[in-house]
């Protein structure tokens, strides 16, 4: 179960090497985002996309809201 | 969709993965930094007074009055010690009792707006006509600045000629 996180704990993880996906939209995303964040798509979330991403570090994840 | 995300993430064999529930909402309403093509579109935060004076609760009504005067200002944000709004004090309401505390002549529950929302955004009853002026706070009611309605007026009609 992923731990839930407070944008005082992003920037704290952020500053500490964490990696942060936007995973909405790509128009969403390129139209506005949290500086640092990289765009991987709920749809398109797989075992090819997250390559980019380093397993051995933290990883945050957002959306819009509490959806 | 985040907790889907984090899910599949986990699924991926991702062992440290921390969820942000609040979104992006919540950073942008905590005027934190943006990036994106509309990153830059301006926000009432970009046109709020951040000098607007402010008091405690608790202090004397006949110090206040001074410090406001002081700057030429005609109100003053009451706030606690995290900085987060309680009230707001006009300058007409400080003609009382030097002695009287704050608390007797706020405002409580004025009108607020986050830092993130758009000059060309603002809610019906942001008109100049109904309050000439507001505060702008972060999601956790923390004092930002104050608002002049007439700036953002004036900020639109420069914009639209």
């Amino acid at each position: 179960m992923a731990t839930q996180i407070d944008r005082n704990g992003v920037q704290k993880l952020l500053a500490d090497g964490g990696q942060l996906v936007d995973v909405l939209a790509a128009k969403d995303y390129e139209a506005e985002h949290i500086p640092g964040a990289i765009n991987i798509p709920l749809k398109s979330l797989g075992r090819e996309t997250v390559r980019q991403l380093d397993s051995g570090r933290p990883v945050m994840v957002y959306c819009h809201d509490y959806q | 969709m985040s907790a889907r995300a984090a899910s599949r993430l986990e699924t991926l064999r991702f062992r440290q993965v921390y969820r942000y529930q609040p979104g992006k909402a919540d950073w942008f309403a905590a005027g934190l930094p943006r990036e994106g093509t509309e990153a830059h579109t301006p926000g009432v935060a970009d046109m709020a007074r951040r000098d607007v004076p402010t008091c405690r609760l608790e202090e004397r009504v006949g110090a206040v009055h001074d410090r406001v005067r002081e700057g030429s200002w005609d109100v003053c944000g009451v706030v606690n010690e995290q900085g987060v709004v309680l009230g707001l004090v006009r300058v007409e309401a400080l003609g009382v009792d030097p002695d009287s505390p704050v608390e007797d002549v706020m405002q409580p529950a004025p009108v607020t707006f986050r830092p993130n929302l758009g000059l060309g955004e603002m809610p019906e009853y942001g008109t100049k006509q109904q309050i000439p002026r507001a505060l702008v706070t972060t999601s956790d009611g923390v004092l930002v600045g104050l608002l002049w309605i007439e700036d953002v007026d004036g900020h639109q009609t420069h914009a639209r000629s």
